[in-house]
């Protein structure tokens, strides 16, 4: 029994391991600029879901304002290197912590809210940021920031030659997202957001203090996603709000995990490899402004997903052991 | 040595319906009470209180020589109060063991103590063969054991048991009632609310009958069932006259 689980556990790993390897060499193969574009944003969604993953997947609180905490990663990120010549590492820390902090800030009273209420609190929260955020001159307001090219660089995380670094460096934090969820799939917080989300009640009479963990899922969560909008502001070096705040990118962190099977381990990464390309060829194929098309052709499959086998894409994977038994 | 529950003068009200009105009982430690009384008599909206799912509206619970009375429930586990629910409340898309894994957790902070715990509760409820079962896939009676396994792996003081028997085959109900014995035999005291009096009076220690909110008798269960107010109670007066 036991044995059964940590084999689990650690094929689990393995399978993830050689995956990274895996993507790792594939731009070695593949040189057109364009594709590694869609492959650094397939990881960059691909991690960003994850982490939605964990308060929504998880913890069952479906939040559709992460743009918020994305946003809030790539602004402090840019302000900080822009304004005080910060080196966007440490921006990276300090958007997530910030975005963390934000979060149980906002958690403290939407936490009470239940079901649907909790998740319209959040759209609406997400769009206040973004209004904040565009009348504030001092960070650009609607204009938004340009980043100043500085020379390809570490330091900076700047590379105008090639796309590479942040090829890597989006792997790495699949990576990180990834082994994160894992790491608390089994831990005392895991089995807690589980029991919060199937059931509240019945989690607090085990012991469980249902505010807590939620508030511990969306710290965890906020803050992932804010290293990733940290990212996407030095890879694309150039913000605004509607660019990293606006209501698609809380979309896009949600739906790669519902496509591909919400509160599971491998969900999210499958979800964001078939949808983010598939999004990022509709864009370009069936037309440049038409920000809606990519919308409709996955909304549709989301419907479809949600009809045919509501578990999401991993299911079609991985038959549940208890029809094995 | 004091009590192990003891509710001091416990009132409940919903608007202005008086579920409980002065309430005060006591369970020892290692009994078995059994707590018992016609449909709407107050018995889930006492066990509630005692659970900490609301505080009362007035007076106070003490538990094992505290004033547990404004403490939450998920506190109230951590002291060893351990229930189930009457409705089923299982971790639905959770495995079996892991729904006991939650419960285990309260007492063990390392996962693979936690685990290990939680094989152990489940072969001490006979539920070691369907662990990596999903808990939504489980039969009814199954259900039942599980909440049990789930408060036993929080290692209570006190187990709160309400309705676990009701709605079980007599065979099932048979195994149900062995179970409960055993609990009691590790130690542990039981207060269950029950409503079929034939499979809870031979288990019991002591009964304690509730009617409209208040204590109506309390005493041994061979006493209790041949009491004129409970059999009023339950059958309406015309019956107690008789014996």
């Amino acid at each position: 029994m036991d044995k059964s689980f940590t084999e689990r556990r650690r094929r689990e790993l393995l399978v993830a391991a050689c995956l990274a390897v895996a993507a790792a060499l594939v731009p070695l193969f593949v040189k057109n600029p364009n594709v590694q574009n869609i492959m650094i944003l397939t990881l960059m969604f691909g991690a960003l879901s994850q982490s939605w993953n964990i308060l929504s997947g998880y913890c069952g609180q479906i939040s559709l304002g992460h743009a918020l905490y994305f946003g809030l990663g790539a602004y402090t990120t840019t302000l900080l290197f822009t304004k005080f010549g910060v080196p966007p590492w440490f921006g990276m820390l300090a958007g997530g912590v910030i975005s963390a902090v934000i979060a149980m800030a906002l958690g403290y009273p939407c936490f009470r809210l239940g079901g649907h209420y909790f998740a319209i609190a959040t759209i609406v929260i997400a769009e206040i940021g973004l209004l904040l955020i565009q009348n504030w001159d001092w960070a650009g307001a609607a204009l938004g920031i340009e980043m100043p090219v500085r020379g390809d660089s570490w330091l900076k995380f700047q590379f105008a030659r090639s796309k590479l670094p942040y090829f890597y460096f989006a792997l790495a934090l699949a990576c990180i997202a990834w082994i994160v969820t894992w790491w608390l799939e089994d831990s005392k917080w895991g089995y807690w957001w589980r029991a919060v989300k199937d059931n509240p009640d019945a989690a607090q009479s085990l012991g469980v203090v249902v505010f807590d963990s939620k508030m511990g899922a969306a710290a965890v969560s906020a803050f992932l996603v804010a290293v990733g909008g940290s990212f996407y502001a030095m890879y694309v070096s150039y913000i605004d709000p509607g660019s990293v705040m606006g209501f698609q990118f809380s979309l896009l962190m949600a739906l790669p995990a519902v496509l591909g099977g919400i509160g599971t381990l491998w969900g999210p990464l499958l979800g964001a490899v078939i949808l983010i390309p598939l999004t990022e060829l509709t864009r370009s194929y069936i037309g440049g402004s038409g920000r809606g098309v990519d919308l409709i052709v996955y909304g549709t499959l989301i419907v479809v997903i949600a009809l045919a086998r509501p578990e999401g894409l991993i299911g079609l994977f991985s038959r549940r052991k208890e029809t094995a038994r | 040595m004091t009590a192990l529950l003891e509710t001091r003068g416990v009132w409940q009200r919903f608007g202005g319906l008086v579920a409980n009105s002065d309430v005060s009982i006591s369970v020892g430690r290692g009994e078995i009470v059994g707590l018992i009384g016609p449909n709407g008599a107050g018995k889930s909206t006492l066990f509630n209180l005692i659970a900490g799912v609301l505080p009362p509206t007035q007076g106070s619970i003490w538990f094992d020589g505290v004033d547990v009375t404004a403490m939450p429930a998920a506190e109230r586990c951590q002291r060893g109060v351990g229930r189930t629910f009457q409705v089923v409340k299982s971790f639905e898309t959770m495995s079996v063991i892991d729904n006991v894994i939650v419960g285990a957790l309260v007492r063990n902070t390392v996962m693979r103590e936690a685990r290990r715990k939680a094989h152990e509760v489940l072969e001490f409820t006979g539920l070691a063969a369907r662990a990596d079962v999903l808990a939504s896939d489980l039969v009814p009676a199954e259900k039942r054991r599980l909440e049990v396994a789930r408060a036993l792996a929080t290692e209570p003081k006190l187990l709160l048991l309400d309705e676990v028997l009701t709605g079980l085959t007599p065979t099932e109900a048979q195994t149900g009632v062995a179970l409960v014995r055993k609990v009691r035999d590790t130690g542990v005291t039981v207060l269950m609310v029950e409503h079929v009096m034939e499979i809870v009076m031979p288990l019991v220690d002591r009964a304690i009958v509730l009617d409209l909110g208040k204590v109506l008798v309390e005493g041994k269960p061979n006493d209790v069932v041949r009491d004129p107010k409970v059999i009023s109670a339950y059958l309406g007066d015309r019956h107690a006259v008789g014996a």
